[in-house]
């Protein structure tokens, strides 16, 4: 799309569009392509020449085991960070949508999680689920041992994922309230005189109406729990205890950084982009549909 | 409400007040513990009464954390992320709607497309073009046989090197595309009566003329509500300040906090670190808070 009224210069869009293009090329193109790169080589970390190896690289880490339990541990963690995520927050949305007084001051204190970067709260939580100090400590006086997210793996991942969905509730909330309120009071009140009940008015007119919302949603979760992990595990667990929270995305940069596995991390890079790519363009489709409907 | 329902009525107000006591929680943990003394604060079940020493802890997780420059960074990278993502973007969103050129609609993909390429998926290679920022064109130039070239014909090795590691730019310039808000300033210009570019052409205004004192001045209500989310968007960066700086004279507030966390060989000081913790999370909550309006204009608006 473009305006009907337009002006008139050869060079000026250039060079409007230029420091754009220019940080888009240096700093997304330049590194994804460099990633496509030496995925398919063996990169010495310290310099030296590369050499081609073709798919080598995907067939080491199609054949390695490591590579599959992280890819089961994302699945759980997006999972299940998703579905707390979105279940409360769509619960709460349809609760305050009904409420007219003490709307303002729901909505405001549902509001500030999304404001608290992932590492503070992340710390926060980290206190909190501390197996000697903290809140959850005394679950450990009363039964000694039974929460230790420091050594058990499932403790560590329920943690990361309650810390993960706390962080993301905020942003699904203010999607679905804003969906509801733009479904029209008439439809349910119309609902409402034939005698159905709440429960009824939800399932076979709000739901449905509200179903653009939800499947955006859902993308945008599941995308953002491959990339916006990071965070909150680096902080709370580094991937540990014994791997129990290496997902995708902290394997990447643990490999590539710490271990300096160039072309290992690479190929790394390479698929989860591809996943990446996958759900966004999902996402364009429901987009669509979400802007159709709304007007 | 449609109906006279006390009983729903009822569950709606316990369930949010059981949801607002579940959001709130975390929060509410980090501030009680943050404002007792260590004796208090390791003892277990801990106590949910605030005690009354939250500006010595504050005060402590201020030096221990070295918030002061840190503080600093932030706020410089936050106000350069902002400023360069507002500027880059509504520059490119103006070409893109007022001008026809080639390459027009290849340029407006270019930049949506860079939302599939988030910086967690694309680590390694990024790091190393903040180490020289000039190395794609370096690189480029080799290929072409470019470099050999100018070596032949002037005696001139060329070695183009900007390095952006520790440094202000390499903070914030690479945050500075921003495909949300090319997309957002896109929408709303679309929106903008084309009677307003019309009479200032008439009146023999120029595009950059146009764009500060009519079109800027018009985006006022979108530039803000892009700024808080940029502003929490600016400050909470974690994982690319934590890539490209080693010296701990750049470092942010969001990675210092991690300094903060005892370790398992030293006192627990859980109630230090909290304190701190609470410092580095209020600014943006303060920002999202007091310009709540702009906040969810924002968000809904950009959809990401």
């Amino acid at each position: 799309m473009i305006k009907r009224v337009l002006f008139r210069n050869r060079l000026l869009p250039y060079l409007l569009i230029l420091p754009e293009v220019l940080i888009v090329f240096v700093f997304f193109y330049w590194p994804s392509a460099k990633a496509l790169f030496w995925s398919f080589t063996l990169e010495p970390p310290f310099g030296g020449v590369a050499r081609w190896v073709g798919l080598d690289n995907f067939r080491e880490l199609f054949s390695s085991p490591e590579y599959y339990e992280s890819a089961g541990i994302t699945l759980i963690f997006a999972f299940w960070t998703t579905a707390i995520s979105m279940g409360l927050a769509l619960l709460l949305a349809i609760f305050v949508d009904r409420v007219i007084r003490g709307l303002v001051v729901y909505r405001t204190v549902l509001m500030w999680p999304y404001a608290v970067a992932a590492p503070a709260a992340a710390v926060a939580f980290q206190f909190i689920f501390q197996p000697g100090v903290g809140f959850f400590a005394f679950l450990n006086d009363i039964w000694p041992g039974i929460w230790d997210p420091n050594i058990v793996g499932a403790d560590a991942m329920l943690m990361v994922i309650i810390a993960a969905s706390w962080k993301s509730i905020t942003y699904n909330f203010i999607f679905f309230l804003a969906g509801l309120q733009t479904i029209p009071r008439t439809f349910v009140e119309a609902a409402a005189l034939d005698g159905a009940g709440p429960i009824r008015r939800f399932i076979t007119i709000v739901f449905p109406l509200l179903s653009p919302t939800f499947f955006f949603l859902l993308v945008i979760n599941v995308t953002d729990s491959f990339t916006e992990g990071f965070g909150i595990i680096n902080v709370m667990t580094q991937g540990g205890p014994g791997g129990a929270t290496n997902i995708l995305v902290y394997k990447i940069y643990q490999d590539g950084f710490i271990g300096l596995d160039l072309s290992g991390s690479s190929a790394q890079s390479v698929v989860l982009m591809g996943l990446v790519i996958v759900l966004t363009f999902i996402q364009f489709k429901w987009i669509e549909r979400r802007i159709h409907y709304a007007e | 409400m449609i109906e006279r329902t006390p009983i729903l009525n009822a569950v709606t107000h316990t369930i949010l007040a059981v949801g607002l006591v579940v959001m709130c929680f975390p929060l509410v943990i980090a501030f009680v513990a943050a404002t007792l003394p260590y004796e208090a604060v390791i003892d277990v079940p801990m106590t949910l009464i605030p005690g009354g020493e939250l500006l010595e802890n504050a005060v402590k997780a201020w030096e221990r954390g070295e918030f002061a420059t840190q503080g600093v960074n932030s706020v410089v990278m936050t106000l350069g992320i902002l400023f360069g993502k507002i500027a880059c973007a509504s520059l490119t969103a103006f070409a893109i709607c007022y001008f026809n050129f080639r390459f027009r609609m290849l340029a407006f993909w270019l930049i949506f497309i860079t939302l599939m390429l988030p910086l967690e998926v694309r680590i390694v290679p990024t790091y190393e073009v903040a180490g020289n920022a000039l190395l794609p064109v370096q690189q480029l130039l080799e290929v072409l046989w470019l470099t050999d070239l100018v070596a032949w014909l002037s005696g001139v090795e060329v070695a183009l090197e900007w390095n952006l590691l520790d440094t202000y730019w390499g903070l914030t310039l690479p945050l500075f595309a921003s495909a949300t808000a090319t997309f957002l300033f896109r929408q709303f210009f679309l929106t903008i009566p084309e009677e307003l570019a019309e009479a200032a052409k008439m009146d023999g205004a120029g595009p950059i003329r146009f764009f500060f004192q009519i079109l800027l001045p018009l985006s006022k209500t979108n530039i803000a509500a892009l700024s808080v989310i940029m502003f929490v968007f600016g400050w909470n960066q974690y994982l690319w300040p934590l890539l490209i700086t080693t010296d701990p004279d750049m470092r942010t507030l969001v990675m210092g906090l991690e300094n903060l966390i005892p370790s398992e060989d030293e006192l627990p000081e859980w109630n230090v670190a909290m304190a701190g913790t609470l410092m580095v999370m209020l600014p943006p909550i303060v920002v999202v808070l007091v310009l709540q309006r702009w906040f969810v204009k924002g968000l809904l608006g950009g959809e990401k």
